[in-house]
């Protein structure tokens, strides 16, 4: 394990993210993993086709691919950190079974649980979860690590043929909190009536 | 095919359940075959069980009725996921076959199999627990109202009793 080289990584994940959903298409439905995606995401905008979990640690990618299926004609897009990635190993396995067109997953992977004290994850060691996404049948899996090919990839994080994989190494950085509305009945309501109308709460 | 598989898989389709999320037990089999073969139904095999408590959730967001096919050891890996289910107030259908009780073979099946229905209803959800199999349908029925017209997270539970005695024989 290297305990220091994330500390020097050049991609920031606020900037990742501000960037990925600065350009963000009007319908594009967004799952962001417990803890830091959660806050990055929401720093980018609190926006009712977000989904940002407070806890299911390892369900990320599981809510993405249900909303996939269910939205085919949508982009989802599943923002997550390497923690909660590593907890649920499996859903991409399920994923590449079910293989939906309209799902790209991005981890930002600053190898640190970053909420509990910033320990190390297992990608300080050499887990390697592009590799790990490529052996469950992944054919589009990328490890991201500077913005040259950060800002090469985005067309294909935006729209290309899912399902797709990156993983962009970012920086170990406890940044400030910025909090979506807690109450997940609320989310999940708020959630549907931007995609049904007030029609999903009656 | 039993004829109450057929009960349940036509309550799945009475109430458009689309999404059909499982790990394979053998008392399911039946049932997941057929959801296989119909055409309004995606069939979503899962590594294990608490993807399925995710997927589901996110099926709901997306517009989707599902369901969870599963053994009753899994409902263990469903424990913390649970907390999605309730703290979001998803619709959550469950179809549980048990083991570790009347007539099992398998000591490591009997710690879940006698707390299955425990642990659910620790995690406030419903249950019906059914050991008749003419009592099936309208059991699922039940459920299945309760949870797409709640919302309300509930399981079925079906007993061995039903299911008959697992050997590796067969």
């Amino acid at each position: 394990m290297d305990l220091d080289r994330s500390n020097y990584y050049s991609l920031r994940r606020r900037e990742v993210v501000k960037i990925l959903l600065d350009q963000r298409d009007s319908g594009m439905l967004i799952v962001a993993g417990l803890g830091a995606p959660t806050w990055d995401v929401t720093a980018a905008g609190d926006e009712p086709l977000n989904f940002p979990l407070w806890g299911a640690m390892g369900g990320a990618v599981s809510i993405g691919l249900g909303l996939a299926i269910a939205q085919p004609t949508r982009r989802i897009l599943v923002i997550t950190g390497d923690g909660e990635m590593l907890m649920g190993l499996g859903s991409l396995a399920t994923v590449s079974i079910q293989s939906p067109s309209n799902l790209a997953i991005l981890v930002l992977d600053n190898e640190r649980y970053g909420e509990t004290g910033m320990q190390a994850t297992h990608t300080a060691g050499n887990v390697d979860l592009a590799a790990v996404a490529r052996a469950t049948g992944f054919s589009e899996s990328h490890n991201i690590a500077d913005k040259k090919t950060f800002r090469s990839l985005l067309p294909q994080i935006q729209n290309g043929e899912g399902p797709l994989f990156f993983n962009v190494k970012v920086r170990a950085e406890n940044l400030p909190l910025v909090l979506p509305p807690k109450d997940g009945a609320f989310l999940k309501d708020r959630f549907r009536v931007a995609l049904f109308g007030s029609d999903a709460v009656r | 095919m039993t004829l109450w598989t057929n009960d349940i898989f036509q309550v799945l389709v009475n109430h458009h359940v689309r999404q059909v999320a499982y790990v394979p037990d053998a008392g399911h089999s039946h049932l997941i075959n057929r959801c296989g073969q119909y055409g309004e139904m995606v069939s979503v095999p899962l590594t294990t069980e608490e993807e399925g408590i995710a997927l589901l959730a996110g099926a709901w967001l997306g517009g989707d009725r599902g369901v969870l096919l599963m053994q009753s050891s899994g409902v263990g890996n469903c424990l913390n996921m649970f907390s999605l289910t309730r703290t979001c107030s998803m619709p959550l259908l469950m179809l549980v076959t048990m083991r570790g009780e009347c007539g099992e073979f398998n000591p490591w099946q009997v710690p879940m199999g006698q707390n299955t229905e425990k642990l659910l209803k620790a995690a406030d959800i419903v249950t019906f627990y059914v050991d008749k199999s003419n009592r099936l349908g309208e059991s699922t029925e039940a459920a299945a109202r309760m949870v797409f017209e709640g919302p309300a997270a509930a399981a079925v539970l079906i007993s061995q009793r039903i299911l008959g005695k697992k050997t590796f024989m067969e």
